[in-house]
Formats: C-alpha cells, structure tokens, sequence
C-alpha cells in the first residue's frame, strides 16, 4: 500500500500537525518508502497467531483506590505555557 | 530509578544529550545539535556520530567525563551507541528497571539501563538501578540478584546460541570476522556453541517501525501546547495543537507520528498494526524455543557497522538509518535482555562490538560472558584530542 499527498495531510490533521505543501510533498516520498519497507510483513503467516499484548508474563499489579497525592496545583500547572487562577488556558471553544 | 541510584551514593554530574524523544541512531535528531563522538578515524579529524539514541551518554563515558550514565532504550538505543564508542550498555529485560520520570517513546519497548565504562561498572550500576516502583506499573517485583559477582564467574558449559539468521547477505566482512572471534573467545572460555534459528529475524525491524511509531503516536499526544511545553498560538484551539505540534516536534518525530497515526487509523489497523503485534508473537516465539532447548544465550554482533561521519547519512532514505538497529530491535520487541561489550577495533580504528541476548531476568548470565569476552578482547579507549 502507498499514500499520496492528500493522504498524508488527512494523517497529519488527524495528528494534529501543521503540514506545509512542500513537507506534505516531501513526507509522502518518506513514509511510502517506510511502507514499502514493512510490506514484507505481507509473507508472514499469522494465521491463529494472537497478537501480543505483553512481552513479560505478568499480571498487572493494582494498587488501592486511594488518594495519595493532590493539593497541589501550582505545581499541576507549573510547566503549562499560559495558566490562571490555578487553570490552563486555552483559546475559546465554547461561543 | 534515579532515586536507587542517589541512595546508593551517587552523584549527578549533569544531563547529556540525546536524540529527540530518543528517536534516532546517530544522535543527529538532537534538539540541541549533534553530540560528537570521542572517536576518530586513524588518520583523520572528521567528526563521527556516536550513535543513539543515548549518544550523549555513550560519548560522555567514552570520553571519561564520567564514571557511567543512564541511558534508555527502545530499539537499540543504549547498546548501539555503547557499541559506537567502545563502552559497555545493557537493556536489561522489559519490567527490571522503572521508567518512572522517563518521557514514554513506544511503552511496551521502552526500558532504561546503565553505559559504563567496562562490564563491572555496568553491574555495579545496574545492580542499584533495577527494582520495583510502585509508580510504574510494567516494573517486575523479581530480586535483584548480585551482578557484580556475575563478573569473572566462569563460563563453562554454558551453550551459546549463534542464530544463522543474523548472518546477513552482504554482511560487513570486518563485523563477521569480529563475531567468529567472539565465538572462538567463548569456546575457549569453555562455552558450548551451537547454532540456532530465529526464523522470524527480518520481520523485527519492519514490525518494530509500525508498533513503535504507532505508540509513539500515541503516547506524544500529550504535546499539546496546553499543560506543558511549547505553544504556538492559533486561530482557535485545533489550530493551536497544530501550530505548537508543527514546531514543536523535529523532522524525525513528525514522521514517526505520521507512520504511527497512519498505521493505527480505520482501515489499517488490522491490516498493519495488528499484523505486526502477531510477529511480534513469532519472534518472542523463535527465542523461547532456543531457550526450551537448552540454550542460555546468543552471540551476535551489536551493530551493522562501525560509526559513520555527522552527516554522512543526511541524505539517505530514512529506512537505511534503521537498518543500524537490526541486530538490536528483535531483543526489544521479545523484550529480553541484551549487553553490547567492545570486542575490538575495525581497521579503520573505531570499535566494534558484540551483543549477548539472554533469558528473561537473566542478566546475570550476560555479566559473566561479557565479562569473558572483555577479558579476551581486552579494553579500548579513544585518543584524547579535545
């Protein structure tokens, strides 16, 4: 499978990066060749293989439902870019 | 992880550099700018990398700034580079160290370890650095056994796995001629080797290049430009995800972002990401039966090649800079432990080295044949020039 260049944007604003036309142009020689490197996965059989889901054969450890933190809020925000009262802010979303 | 070692007397000197969100083999990605390996060709001043993407730690020990370093690996990340520089690194088995602080790259690859100067120093470090933490789930409550004393311990009798699939077409005659060596320092060492197979080899490294980037993706959605890090501002907030994450992110990680998005995204999943995760299960598979038949570890060599130039490879596809980590990726993705020691110096006078690959916490056993293959290879250090 490849993509071409109208692919490669619908990707890209599907994760949420700006693309310029010439880096779309650019990006879709680079993932095609990554692609065309994986295909070779096509000769594998998988049939009745289960997908992995841990490499290490252990259960999960859960711990207690109970707080052990919290009061804290100017170190919550303490690395955001622009915050308020304790809040991150963000350009309005709700008119 | 950090928190062992300062209890255990440590002292941090500083942070090195790195590959951008650990994603790069040749320390070229950097935020900051390519680190500058302390080696250099015999005869030449061109400026090498030292791999990655911990190459800042590997260039650090190298260069002996300091006594040894964290470093993370995903792929090949810390024996890679250790590998490039002459230096000792170890992944230990996927669960043995906490990645508690460590920003997530591919969650179910991601383990950190020790680069050290030679293989004592790397158990000594690795011994305080491996526990349980509460704070990391995936962390394994498994003792910690003493790797020091792992040091020195005879090898005898042990079998080493010499999988035929590593022997590549056109494999670099100097990197074959290092591995025989090693082979026949651990034979005489009173090592028992056999051949094995590993059938699976070359589907690690392209099923590693859609389940890492599609974690990846995954796990650097938190880059938003809202709770921490850079923010760009925009015409409205999907705008300002956008133009944060286009500046943000370097040409390397966007690309990765992309493969991740495009291989998780309706339609492909089946067809990509799951596929993948089953040969993931095929490979784990082709070393579990190594090891059912008696075989306690594998000798491979750690890298390809030895260093190459900063910028040698600028130009190239971005899947020839993979291939550096094909003797590495199918440790991560079995999630097995793996040492890469220097066992030598390619003609043109930079290292080489060998990686073993071990049962699951058994890393140990790699402390004594590495330690082994240290003492017949003997030690290496970079000419001092800066």
């Amino acid at each position: 499978m490849s993509v071409d260049t109208a692919t490669v944007r619908r990707v890209a604003r599907l994760a949420r990066i700006k693309v310029s036309d010439e880096e779309a142009e650019r990006m879709t020689g680079e993932l095609n060749s990554i692609l065309g490197f994986v295909e070779q996965l096509d000769e594998v059989d998988v049939s009745g293989v289960e997908p992995m889901t841990s490499v290490v054969a252990i259960k999960m450890r859960l711990r207690e439902d109970v707080v052990t933190d919290g009061n804290v809020p100017e170190k919550v925000v303490g690395n955001a870019p622009v915050c308020d009262d304790d809040f991150f802010m963000v350009p309005k979303v709700v008119e | 992880m950090t928190a062992n070692l300062w209890a255990d007397g440590a002292v941090m000197l500083g942070k090195l550099n790195m590959d951008e969100f650990a994603m790069g083999s040749s320390n070229e990605t950097s935020y900051y700018g390519p680190v500058k390996s302390p080696w250099r060709k015999a005869g030449s001043n061109m400026a090498l990398v030292p791999g990655g993407s911990s190459g800042g730690s590997a260039s650090a020990v190298a260069a002996r700034i300091c006594a040894g370093a964290t470093a993370t690996d995903t792929g090949g990340s810390i024996r890679q580079p250790a590998a490039f520089t002459g230096t000792v690194g170890i992944k230990p088995t996927y669960g043995r160290c906490s990645r508690w602080g460590i920003v997530a790259f591919a969650s179910s690859l991601d383990q950190a370890g020790p680069i050290a100067r030679d293989v004592r120093d790397a158990a000594i470090l690795l011994k305080s650095m491996a526990s349980v933490d509460v704070k990391d789930s995936t962390s394994v409550d498994v003792p910690v056994p003493d790797y020091e004393a792992a040091v020195g311990r005879s090898v005898k009798g042990l079998r080493i796995g010499i999988p035929k699939e590593y022997r590549l077409e056109g494999l670099n005659a100097e990197i074959d001629g290092l591995w025989q060596q090693g082979i026949d320092w651990l034979k005489d060492a009173g090592a028992e080797i056999v051949e094995i197979s590993l059938p699976h080899t070359k589907y690690a490294l392209p099923a590693y290049y859609i389940v890492a980037p599609a974690e990846a993706s995954s796990n650097l959605a938190r880059y938003d430009g809202v709770r921490y890090g850079l923010r760009v501002p925009g015409s409205d907030i999907v705008d300002m995800y956008e133009n944060s994450r286009a500046a943000g992110f370097g040409a390397e990680v966007k690309r990765r972002i992309l493969i991740g998005t495009y291989v998780l995204s309706a339609g492909y999943y089946d067809a990509y990401y799951l596929r993948a995760q089953k040969v993931r299960t095929l490979i784990k598979r082709d070393f579990e039966t190594c090891f059912e038949a008696g075989v306690d570890a594998i000798l491979t060599p750690a890298t390809p090649s030895a260093a190459f130039g900063i910028g040698e490879k600028a130009g190239a596809d971005p899947v020839e800079m993979y291939l550096n980590d094909v003797f590495t990726v199918t440790v991560n993705m079995a999630g097995l432990p793996g040492i890469a020691v220097p066992a030598g110096l390619s003609g043109e006078g930079l290292p080489l080295g060998l990686q073993l690959i071990g049962r699951p916490f058994d890393e140990a056993t790699l402390f004594a044949l590495g330690g082994a293959i240290e003492k017949a290879a003997g030690r290496f250090a970079a000419e001092k020039w800066w």
